[in-house]
């Protein structure tokens, strides 16, 4: 294989789920590509179609069969992994991936140690080799004391540190996790945010990563796409998406939604404030230096006789990309970047 | 090869998942001696309604094998419960995202029911044997295939039903809703030749009966060979077709995915 290749070779990809009562279009001409030995970050809310993308690419899924007057054969788009195709030759696929789904991959009634043999002896590794093999990850993420207890006794983090080391049982060419962190608290998310990076830089291998998380992101992948109902709204290093935002956003919690549209007349006349949006009764605005320009927005309103509720500053987060590429905002639990801070 | 090793590995973690709960290894045999001693003491005294079974056999020996094929048809039929749990889990996901064979994970999970099955009907051989009931002991490994084709037959349809409802309540209704009915139209616990006429014809086209019929004429002392055979290769048939669908099933999944 030429290594010009791309580990992962997503493009035009669709995927329709059709129940009776609605059709829910979860992937909209998603185009992808990693190459090799580098860490992609998918980032974007619930429902964005990360799982999805996943799913097809781990061969757990199908896309859209093809349409009336595609050429035979062709899918709704094509999506390639370790340069097999996803669809017909899935079993080339399977040789060479790790699958982390978003729950856990171990069972809760065996122990660590059976749970990592077992899916090295499915990936084809001899007993021996196994045996070594487990030992040895068990050892890199810090589970070797606890080798041979059911993975039901294991805490949140230890699972799922478990989970990761069965998908690198068989040191697959891609890795996918999905979501690898959601759910952990933030001790255990930065203890494998450690593992995952050092892994990633020894191994070569190439590392898909789901996430809700900017700072996951901005923490272990080379390149991030950004998606939103099915398509990539925007990709780049995580330095180079946070740099298309200049500054922090401004967020201001008015009584009412006539309140904050009257702030938002007051706010434009406000030097240093940029991209005034209302949302609600919540003003939300950018500006260079945002410690500096609030104290001056609060004044205006005040003499403007419009109550402040809540006012915060925030750096540039996975929020403000988004909202800054689709126009509206997501709930996806990032809301802790933002400092609140009451008025 | 990989098929057979994949066979073995997941049937060696089926048998550890079973002996981990120790309550659930101890209903397994203690499930059917209740049916077995409940139904023995219930009807004991049908054998004496003339045109009941052979005469001279008694009621304990007539049910002995209609008991042996409950517990194989009843047991397996929960063999989907594991499939709903690695698939609410995202245990099934992984092992479908692996080079695992589909057909060895079908296979490891009708192996492990049978041996949970064969080690039951022995159970409940020996009991009856202790309680007075009296077998040809040629017949018992005969009775014992019955028992692995009929476990067979309902633990694939059960991983079918599993991986097409992926919910356990489903799963159980639908198990339930077809094996109690099955169990009640057959000559388990009642000469079927006693029953209404319709009882009679529709036992013959019931899978469960075929295995009773095949196992209590395996176990009696004039055994009509030619009806056990034709019995056990009907059941085997089936057996056949239903890990084919069961196997197939996963291709549902993989496409509602």
């Amino acid at each position: 294989m030429p290594t010009t290749t791309p580990a992962i070779d997503v493009a035009a990809l669709t995927k329709t789920y059709r129940s009776r009562h609605r059709t829910v279009r979860a992937l909209d001409g998603l185009d992808l590509r990693a190459d090799a030995g580098t860490v992609l970050g998918l980032l974007g809310p619930n429902g964005a179609g990360k799982s999805t993308t996943v799913r097809i690419l781990a061969t757990l899924a199908l896309p859209d069969p093809p349409a009336h007057g595609d050429r035979p054969g062709a899918r709704g788009g094509t999506a390639r992994v370790a340069g097999f195709d996803v669809v017909r030759e899935a079993a080339s696929v399977r040789r060479r991936i790790g699958y982390v789904s978003q729950r856990p991959v171990t069972r809760a009634m065996d122990t660590s140690r059976e749970n990592l043999e077992l899916a090295g002896r499915l990936h084809g590794l001899g007993h021996r080799e196994a045996r070594a093999r487990a030992a040895e990850l068990l050892d890199v993420f810090g589970l070797a004391g606890s080798a041979d207890r059911l993975v039901r006794t294991y805490s949140g983090g230890m699972a799922r540190k478990l989970d990761v080391a069965v998908g690198l049982m068989h040191s697959p060419a891609v890795l996918f996790l999905d979501e690898p962190t959601t759910g952990l608290d933030p001790e255990a998310r930065a203890e494998l945010w450690a593992e995952l990076s050092s892994l990633a830089q020894a191994s070569g291998m190439t590392v898909l990563l789901t996430t809700h998380y900017l700072d996951e992101a901005d923490r272990l992948a080379d390149q991030v796409v950004i998606i939103d109902h099915g398509r990539a709204v925007t990709s780049g290093t995580p330095d180079q998406l946070k740099d298309q935002l200049h500054g922090d956003g401004l967020t201001v919690d008015l009584a009412s939604a006539e309140a904050a549209t009257a702030a938002a007349r007051i706010a434009a006349d406000v030097a240093g404030l940029r991209e005034i949006t209302v949302d609600g009764s919540r003003l939300r605005a950018r500006a260079t230096a945002g410690a500096s320009v609030i104290p001056t927005l609060l004044g205006v309103l005040d003499a403007a006789g419009l109550p402040v509720l809540a006012a915060g500053i925030a750096r540039p987060s996975l929020d403000d990309v988004y909202l800054h590429h689709t126009g509206h905002a997501f709930d996806a639990g990032n809301g802790q970047a933002r400092q609140e801070v009451a008025a | 090869m990989s098929a057979l090793t994949h066979t073995a590995m997941l049937t060696a973690r089926a048998q550890r998942s079973t002996m981990r709960v120790p309550v659930f290894a101890v209903m397994q045999i203690v499930q059917p001696l209740i049916w077995l001693l409940l139904f023995g003491q219930l009807f004991t005294s049908v054998v004496e309604i003339p045109g009941f079974a052979t005469p001279g056999t008694t009621y304990l020996e007539f049910i002995t094998p209609g008991v042996v094929m409950m517990t194989a048809m009843f047991g397996a039929a929960w063999a989907g419960t594991g499939i709903v749990e690695d698939s609410e889990r995202g245990v099934m996901d992984h092992l479908l995202a692996s080079p695992a064979s589909r057909v060895a994970i079908q296979v490891s999970s009708l192996v492990w029911y049978s041996v949970v099955a064969a080690a039951q009907a022995l159970v409940v051989l020996a009991v009856a044997w202790l309680r007075g009931a009296r077998f040809d002991v040629a017949g018992i490994p005969v009775m014992l295939l019955g028992v692995v084709l009929l476990t067979c037959v309902f633990a694939a349809m059960s991983n079918a039903v599993a991986l097409l409802t992926r919910q356990q309540q489903a799963l159980i209704g639908i198990s339930q809703g077809l094996t109690i009915p099955l169990m009640f139209l057959s000559s388990a616990v009642m000469d079927t030749r006693l029953s209404a006429g319709w009882v009679e014809a529709a036992a013959r086209f019931n899978p469960f009966d075929w295995a009773v019929v095949a196992g209590r004429q395996a176990l009696s002392a004039t055994p009509d060979w030619g009806l056990v055979w034709g019995r056990l290769a009907l059941l085997a048939a089936l057996a056949v077709v239903m890990t084919a669908l069961a196997t197939s099933a996963f291709r549902a999944y993989r496409r509602a995915a």
